[in-house]
C-alpha cells in the first residue's frame, strides 16, 4: 500500500502525457476503419457505409498506382544509400584534417541545411535552379551549353530530389559518424603508429572498421523509411509536369484525400503504407537489437 | 574525445604524399562547405540587390546595386507580419508544452520496472506511436472531430508529446547517480520534489538543447498549418511562405503616390521572395550552431548504448 502511495505521483505525471497521445495518435489508428468505408466526415468513423475492400480495389485499378509505388521505393532507396555513403566519406576525410578549427568550421557549415525546412530550401533551390535567372544555369550558359530546367524535367527530377536531399542531410550524418569515430579507442591508433602505419592505413584499417557498428545501425534503422520518400521535399519541389517520375505515396494520399475528398481511398493507401512500414521497422529494430545491441529504452 | 585529438595520432607517421593529400583534402572539404553555403548566400545577396539586377540574373555572392527596399517592403507587409506573429505564438506555446510534458514523461520512464509498476507498458505505449500511425486522413479527421480546425492549438496539442525528446531526456535522467534520489526518498521527499529539485536542475543543459530542438521543430513546421488552418491569417510563417503569392498585391497600389509605386517597382518578386526566405530562415540559422556540441556528445550516445 505504501509502495502504491510512493508511486502514485509518477502515474499522475504520466496522465497529461497520455491524454494527447491517446487522442492524436491512438484515436487516428482507430480511424483506419475509414479505409474500409465510403467515409462521410460528418458521420464520424463508425457510421459511414462499410464497403469492404472496395477502396483497395479502386487504388489497384488506378492507372498510376504501381508507378507511384515504384517512384517511392526508387527515390527513397537512392536517398538511403547516398545518405550513408556520402557521410562515411566526409567523416573520414574530416577526421584526417589536422586543424581542429578547420574541422569544426567545415562541420558547422555542412550541417546547416539540415536545420532549414523544405519550404525554405525549395524556395532557395527553385531560385538557384531557375532556367532564366538561376545561378546554376548562368554557369551552364557560360560554358556554352543549353540551360536545363531541372525541376520540370521528368527524367532528371528523381535525381534532383536525391542530390538535394543528400545536400540537406549529409552534414548531419557526418556529425553522427564523427561522434562514432571519436569513440574509437586511441590506443588502437597509437599501437598501429608504433607498428609504422601511416594515416591512410589507419583510416582504412582502424577508423572505417571502428565506425562500422554505427553505420550498420543507421543503415538498418533507415530500412523503416523505405516508403518515406520525403513528402516535404517532393511537395515543395514537384509540379504536374513531373508527376510521372516524382509523385510518391504521400503526395498521392494528399491529393486524393485532401484535395479530391476521396477519404476512404486515401486512407486505404495510407494504411498500406503504415503496415508495410511497421513490418520494415519491426524487422529493423529486431535485427539491430539482436545483432547490433541496440535498445531504444 | 579532445584528449585523443591532441594525442600522438595527428602528428603520426607522415610521408611526402601526406602533405599533398592534406592540401587536396582541405580543398575538397572547403569546396563542399562552400556548396552548402553558396545557395543561402546567393539568396541573401539577391534579396539585397536591385530588382533589375536580380531579374537579369547577374547576382552571385555579392549584392548588385545594394538596396534594403525588399526588406522594408517585407517588414511592412501586413500578411507577412501576421504570419510572423503566428509563428512566434506557436513557438512560445509549443516549447512550453513540449518541455513540460517531456519532463513529466521522462521522469517516471527513467525508473526501472521495480520502481514503477507498469513502466514497460508505458514505454511501449509512447514508443509505438513512433513506428505506427493511422495515416494522414484519419489524423486530419480526428482534429476535425475534436474541433481544432483553424485554432492555433491544432498546431500545439497533436505535437504536445515528442517521444524522441522523452527518450533523450529519459536516458539522461538514468545516468544521474541513483544515490541522490534514493536518499531523498528515504528522507521523505516525494517524486514531485525529487523531479523538480534534483533531476531538472541537474539536466538543464539537456533541457536547453531540447528547447532549441523544439524551437526548430515548431518554427519549421508548415504542413499542419496548411491543412489545419483554413483562414490564411492564421498561417504560421513557414506555411505562409509555402503559399506565398508571387505577385505584388494590386490592392496595395491604390492610393499610392507615383513615387511610392516607383519605389515598389524596385522590389521585384524575386528580391521580395528572397528577403522573406532569408527572414524566415534567420532564427534557425542563429540557433543551430549551439546544437553542435550536444550532437557530438549526448544525443547519439544517449540513445545508442552498445
Amino acid at each position: 500500500m505504501t509502495r502504491f502511495r510512493v508511486q502514485l505521483p509518477m502515474h499522475l505525471m504520466l496522465v497529461p502525457c497520455i491524454i494527447p497521445v491517446l487522442i492524436f495518435s491512438y484515436y487516428p489508428m482507430v480511424g483506419i476503419v475509414i479505409a474500409f468505408e465510403r467515409f462521410f466526415p460528418n458521420r464520424g468513423f463508425f457510421h459511414s457505409p462499410f464497403v469492404g475492400l472496395k477502396n483497395f480495389e479502386y487504388v489497384l485499378n488506378l492507372p498510376n498506382t504501381y508507378q507511384v509505388l515504384w517512384n517511392t521505393v526508387f527515390i527513397s532507396a537512392m536517398k538511403i544509400v547516398a545518405g550513408i555513403v556520402v557521410p562515411i566519406l566526409f567523416s573520414i576525410l574530416l577526421d584526417l584534417v589536422r586543424s581542429s578549427g578547420v574541422r569544426r568550421t567545415v562541420q558547422t557549415i555542412i550541417y546547416m541545411p539540415y536545420f532549414l525546412s523544405w519550404v525554405i530550401l525549395s524556395g532557395i533551390l527553385i531560385d538557384v535552379l531557375s532556367p532564366n535567372s538561376g545561378v546554376v544555369n548562368q554557369v551552364i550558359k557560360m560554358l556554352g551549353m543549353e540551360p536545363v530546367f531541372f525541376l520540370a524535367n521528368e527524367r532528371l527530377f528523381p535525381f534532383v530530389l536525391v542530390v538535394t536531399d543528400t545536400w540537406k542531410n549529409f552534414g548531419y550524418g557526418t556529425v553522427i559518424f564523427l561522434a562514432a569515430i571519436a569513440g574509437i579507442a586511441p590506443s588502437l591508433y597509437e599501437s598501429s603508429r608504433i607498428d609504422g602505419a601511416n594515416r591512410f592505413q589507419q583510416a582504412i584499417h582502424i577508423t572505417l572498421p571502428g565506425m562500422l557498428p554505427i553505420v550498420a545501425l543507421i543503415a538498418t534503422l533507415s530500412l523503416g523509411d523505405v516508403l518515406n520518400a520525403g513528402f516535404d521535399q517532393v511537395f515543395n519541389l514537384y509540379s504536374p509536369v513531373v508527376y510521372r517520375t516524382g509523385d510518391i505515396l504521400d503526395t498521392l494520399v494528399y491529393r486524393i484525400g485532401l484535395l479530391n475528398s476521396q477519404y476512404g481511398v486515401a486512407a486505404a493507401i495510407g494504411l498500406f503504407k503504415s503496415v508495410v512500414s511497421i513490418i520494415f521497422i519491426g524487422t529493423a529494430y529486431w535485427v539491430s537489437g539482436r545483432f547490433l545491441e541496440y535498445r531504444v529504452f | 574525445m579532445e584528449a585523443r585529438r591532441g594525442s600522438g595520432r595527428r602528428t603520426g607517421v607522415t610521408s611526402q604524399g601526406s602533405a599533398l593529400f592534406d592540401a587536396l583534402n582541405l580543398a575538397f572539404l572547403v569546396a563542399a562547405a562552400l556548396l552548402c553555403l553558396f545557395p543561402i548566400v546567393n539568396v541573401l545577396s539577391v534579396s539585397l540587390s536591385s530588382s533589375s539586377a536580380a531579374a537579369a540574373g547577374v547576382v552571385g555572392i555579392w549584392p548588385v546595386e545594394f538596396t534594403l527596399s525588399s526588406y522594408t517592403y517585407a517588414l511592412t507587409k501586413k500578411s507577412f507580419l501576421t504570419a510572423f506573429v503566428v509563428s512566434l505564438k506557436r513557438v512560445a506555446l509549443g516549447i512550453v508544452v513540449n518541455m513540460l510534458l517531456t519532463i513529466l514523461a521522462a521522469y517516471p520512464l527513467s525508473k526501472t520496472r521495480r520502481e514503477l509498476w507498469g513502466r514497460n507498458f508505458y514505454a511501449w505505449f509512447f514508443f509505438f506511436t513512433m513506428v505506427f500511425n493511422g495515416g494522414l486522413i484519419p489524423w486530419y479527421m480526428t482534429i476535425k472531430q475534436v474541433g481544432l480546425i483553424d485554432n492555433i492549438l491544432a498546431l500545439i496539442l497533436p505535437n504536445a508529446v515528442q517521444v524522441f525528446f522523452v527518450l533523450v531526456l529519459m536516458n539522461f535522467f538514468r545516468q544521474l547517480p541513483k544515490e541522490i534520489s534514493e536518499s531523498a526518498l528515504i528522507d521523505g521527499a516525494g517524486h514531485w520534489s525529487i523531479m523538480w529539485k534534483i533531476h531538472v536542475p541537474l539536466s538543464l543543459p539537456s533541457i536547453a538543447t531540447l528547447v532549441l530542438f523544439s524551437f526548430v521543430f515548431h518554427w519549421n513546421s508548415w504542413f499542419d498549418g496548411l491543412i489545419l488552418m483554413t483562414s490564411p491569417i492564421r498561417y504560421p510563417l513557414q506555411t505562409y511562405m509555402q503559399a506565398i503569392l508571387e505577385v505584388v498585391d494590386p490592392l496595395r497600389l491604390k492610393g499610392m503616390t507615383a513615387e511610392q509605386i516607383a519605389e515598389l517597382m524596385k522590389v521585384s518578386n524575386r528580391t521580395l521572395k528572397s528577403s522573406q526566405i532569408f527572414i524566415a530562415a534567420a532564427p534557425v540559422l542563429a540557433v543551430y550552431p549551439f546544437l553542435q556540441k550536444y550532437f557530438m556528445k549526448g544525443l547519439l550516445l544517449g540513445s545508442v548504448k552498445g
